[in-house]
């Protein structure tokens, strides 16, 4: 542990005089040693072990408890592979950047510091230390994103994101202040005993202070403000990390919040499943209408951290009606889904990424036809868009087959109550599964197919070789979870019992009930690809020796077609914008044609968020106008500002003062 | 095993029989009911024309198209004998394994950088996107009412009873068959036969196809018809034997291919903006269903 933690110090202090080439490779080498000795404790604890270690603190914080178990082991197989795979890919993607020197020290150290903070989190449980690794996460995140600071947008969308984790750090402190001070201990077991002695709502008070602390993390509707921004502004291999993991983390407080908090989990498992069908749906409907590649895949992680939350909804209940089965299931599925989500998400970031690099615009309406040019990018993203879809053969249907089951399982034996409310998450998560289709045939179809719609001047080509290396291998991973979903289920056996055996600690459904459940599918997904290497080998020797001719795409009759006749992902989503119109918002600049020569007209739509105008620029606004009222105060005059600061300290003194005066005062009424 | 073969026999006359009673009701002789077999024989042993714009990807799309098809017939029982594969919430791979034979079907469309071509991509997504809870709610009542959760199972266990059963039966097969329309690209949704490429969903789509890949669509197609059509039977022969189910097999699918001739006869096809309310309708239906396994199952009391 004392190595963990020096190296990072070590790398900080080194980094700034290194050359430009070793600053990464130092800062990956690094990563890679801290991966190497968390996995070494990750993988001990997934196998049943536990860590228990008391550090003796100092007077302020009392005894520091570093504990892993499965819960963390798990996370941190997350962060690491994710962090592996992204930084050796953001070794290339920075090239580009080779003479901004001073920015990449920083940047690295930033990358170093954030892997550190992320590894902490998952183990500490003193809640001081705690909140001191977050923030650390908090500000190396936001060193990170903020990489372009010279772009305003980029500044902007920075700034957005240290003002929300901020005010995530402003509920998780008031959850942990509550509780030291109830307790006096700022050990996290003390949340355990705490919430155990006192019955009722505080216990769900208390788990909703975390929640939303949490969620704010975790991207959930109406928290998710920050997250389109902050992912389009972040350099592509931050993007991935970010979306793959750093809102995992806000995944991780809540089922550690679970585990800890006790409460009635069935309350809280349907506030979790209401929130999470809104943050799927809403996320996946506003994915559709972006034009920005890398924003319309920050809106589909809001969506798939409904899908996740969705799963952690269904545990809950399981747990609150003392079904393990139904915990089981839930649970597995969120945490399977955690993993898969990191893996497609990250995966296609970093297509994006190329993509971005290559054309140097993520307007998709600008792109087209990019798989001629780059036919490994295209691949790359199809299996991405395919497994993020939730289809087999890939990972992504696996997971969410595990949160069906749950509520086909649960909708067995239920009442009237939650059978209606299995339903609309049964419609919910059909609908979200329908529209991701929806959105990333758009984005797969106008971005890699048809013919470019806009002239690039610039010669487009693929990237170098390893640059590869690291999207190979979770593409593999991909399709590896989609045909044998069975040995990462068998690691998930120990997470997913820490919370069924919150019922029946003896009972372990999940074994045997889960490999049933999974098992099909891992087989049928493998009988799926043979047939269709069956059908397309029957295909190519039929049409050996048939003739194949090229010629122009069929006009309908129409014989000068360009490319500004294709379809562009407006007119792909236009049927759709016009029917959910209630709930998107664009913001429209035009100039209709008028009179008989018309000069000039222009039309301009860009897609906003309703939830975000309503929640934060419409309070923004109102606070701001309160506020300008103000304004005569701060004139910048040297008189007045020495004034409000003598103002001050005789208010400091006299305040006291005239405080005792009057309660001495009260003090004589009362003797009268 | 039993039911792909029946699925297959039912396939070959299926879409021959549609054509055959719509020419009788316009009152036409009409080709033979094998036309549409020969039709997609003659494709399979053309050489092909491919669009100069369009990549590897056009050329994959209807093998893997064709595979989810068959993929999903592989999951559908007949009455009491099991599909090749069958597990615990099948129905669920049923949907997502033809969700990806949409995929690739959708992005070949686009990759042909034909503007007719990426309207009906457009409308396909649309369209099968809004299709799907209907299926899934379906497929959850019955889970419901029965108590199990692969076709199968549910089907063998499901018994008409009642006569709320009666009525959940006959709405089930109105959402198949709606369903089945949909997936098809038929007469309510979709006219195969319209003048205009502007008034066409999964025709559009198809325009570049030729050959022996045009030959995998239409075979899709055809398929995906029997698919349906075993659905609903599987519905009424949960405990009939097999001496009675085979042929009542035949006669559903000849029924249901009469029932889609004389609506593609007799019906004109919706607006085209309206479509997407029309089939969102489809899920309430599905909905009734499942309020009427709940009121069989008594658990409004």
């Amino acid at each position: 542990m004392i190595a963990f933690l020096t190296l990072p110090v070590l790398v900080t202090i080194a980094i700034p005089f290194l050359k430009v080439k070793g600053k990464g490779i130092v800062a990956i080498s690094v990563i890679f040693i801290n991966s190497i000795i968390s996995c070494y404790f990750a993988i001990q604890t997934l196998s049943g072990q536990v860590f228990d270690l008391s550090l003796p603190g100092n007077v302020v914080t009392g005894p520091i408890r570093i504990y892993l178990d499965a819960l963390s082991g798990w996370f941190l197989l997350i962060i690491n592979f994710i962090f592996l795979t992204g930084g050796f890919y953001g070794l290339y993607y920075m090239k580009a950047y080779r003479e901004q020197r001073k920015n990449l020290s920083l940047h690295s150290i930033a990358f170093v510091l954030l892997h550190t903070a992320l590894i902490s989190i998952c183990a500490i449980q003193n809640s001081l230390i705690f909140l001191i690794a977050w923030e650390t996460m908090a500000i190396s995140a936001f060193i990170a994103v903020i990489f372009e600071s010279g772009k305003m947008a980029t500044l902007k969308a920075g700034i957005n994101f240290l003002v929300q984790s901020h005010i995530s750090i402003l509920f998780l402190m008031l959850g942990f202040i509550w509780v030291a001070y109830k307790t006096g201990s700022f050990d996290f077991q003390s949340i355990t005993t705490y919430t155990e002695t006192h019955q009722g709502a505080t216990g769900m008070i208390l788990f909703f202070c975390f929640f939303i602390g949490f969620a704010i993390k975790a991207g959930f509707v109406p928290f998710h403000t920050w997250l389109p921004h902050a992912h389009p502004a972040a350099p592509t291999h931050i993007s991935g990390i970010m979306s793959g993991v750093i809102i995992k983390i806000g995944i991780f407080g809540i089922l550690r919040m679970l585990l800890l908090i006790k409460m009635d989990y069935t309350v809280v498992g349907y506030f979790i499943l209401l929130v999470s069908v809104i943050s799927g749906l809403y996320g996946v409907m506003l994915a559709i209408i972006q034009h920005n590649l890398k924003k319309l895949l920050a809106y589909h992680s809001i969506e798939n951290i409904g899908i996740i939350g969705m799963g952690i909804g269904i545990g809950c209940i399981g747990l609150g009606n003392g079904n393990p089965l139904l915990a089981a299931l839930g649970f597995a599925g969120a945490l399977l889904h955690t993993l898969n989500h990191a893996l497609f998400k990250s995966l296609l970031f970093y297509t994006a990424g190329i993509v971005y690099q290559a054309t140097h615009t993520l307007n998709i309406e600008n792109l087209g036809g990019l798989i001629k040019k780059m036919p490994q990018t295209a691949i790359l993203f199809l299996i991405a868009a395919i497994a993020i879809c939730g289809i087999p053969p890939f990972n992504g249907f696996v997971s969410e087959f595990l949160i069906y089951n749950g509520l086909y399982q649960w909708m067995l034996n239920a009442d009237i109550v939650p059978l209606v409310a299995i339903i609309f998450s049964v419609l919910a998560l059909v609908l979200i599964g329908g529209l991701a289709l929806f959105c990333f045939t758009k984005a797969f179809g106008i971005v890699f197919l048809g013919q470019p719609r806009k002239k690039i001047n610039h010669e487009i080509k693929e990237s170098p070789f390893f640059q590869w290396l690291p999207l190979y291998l979770i593409a593999l991973t991909i399709l590896c979870i989609g045909l044998f979903p069975q040995p990462f289920l068998n690691v998930l056996t120990k997470p997913v019992n820490l919370y069924s055996g919150l019922i029946q600690p003896s009972l372990v459904p999940f074994q045997d009930e889960i490999a049933h459940t999974v098992q099909p599918i891992g087989l049928a997904s493998g009988v799926f690809i043979l047939l269709i290497a069956l059908v397309f080998s029957v295909r190519k020797i039929m049409i050996r020796n048939r003739e194949i001719t090229v010629s122009p795409t069929w006009g309908c009759g129409y014989v000068a077609p360009q490319p500004k006749i294709q379809y562009t992902a407006s007119s792909f989503v236009r049927t759709y914008s016009k029917l959910f119109n209630p709930f998107l918002l664009f913001e429209k600049k035009e100039k209709n044609v008028s009179g008989v020569f018309p000069v000039e007209a222009h039309y301009k739509s860009h897609p906003y968020d309703r939830i975000e105008s309503w929640f934060v620029d419409k309070p923004i606004k109102a606070i701001k106008s309160f506020l300008s009222r103000f304004l005569f105060l701060n004139n910048g005059k040297l008189q007045f500002s020495i004034l409000y600061g003598i103002i001050f300290i005789v208010s400091v003194i006299c305040i006291p003062f005239l405080y005792d005066t009057i309660m001495a005062f009260i003090d004589f009424l009362k003797q009268l | 095993m039993l039911s792909i073969l029946l699925i297959v026999i039912a396939a070959l006359f299926f879409t021959g029989i549609i054509n055959r009673t719509k020419s009788l009701a316009s009152g036409r002789k009409g080709p033979g009911i094998m036309q549409p077999i020969k039709d997609v024989a003659r494709l399979f042993k053309k050489g092909a024309v491919y669009s100069e714009t369009s990549s590897f990807i056009f050329q994959i799309a209807p093998t893997i198209y064709f595979a989810s098809i068959v993929m999903a017939m592989l999951v559908v029982p007949f009455g009491q004998s099991k599909g090749v594969l069958s597990f615990r919430c099948d129905f669920i791979f049923f949907a997502y394994v033809l969700a990806l034979g949409k995929f690739f079907s959708i992005i070949s469309a686009l990759d042909t950088g034909s503007s007719f071509e990426g309207m009906g991509a457009s409308r396909e997504a649309l369209y099968s996107m809004f299709a799907e809870p209907a299926f899934f709610i379906l497929m959850g009542s019955f889970a419901l009412l029965t108590g199990y959760t692969s076709f199968q199972e549910i089907f063998a266990a499901l018994h008409i009873g009642s006569y709320i059963s009666y009525a959940l039966a006959v709405l089930a097969t109105f959402v198949l068959i709606m369903i089945a329309m949909i997936e098809n690209s038929r007469m309510p949704i979709d006219d195969p036969k319209t003048h205009l490429e502007l008034t066409m969903v999964h025709e559009v789509m198809i325009l570049d196809n030729s050959g022996f890949d045009l030959g995998l669509i239409l075979t899709g197609g055809y398929l995906k018809f029997a698919i349906y059509g075993a659905l609903i039977v599987n519905l009424f022969i949960g405990i009939v034997d097999y001496q009675y189910a085979i042929p009542l097999f035949f006669v559903i699918q000849f029924l249901m291919a009469v029932v889609i001739g004389l609506i593609e006869s007799f019906m004109a096809r919706f607006r085209m903006s309206h479509n997407a309310q029309f089939i969102v309708a489809l899920t309430s239906v599905a909905l009734l269903i499942f309020f009427g396994a709940l009121l069989i199952l008594g658990k409004f009391n």
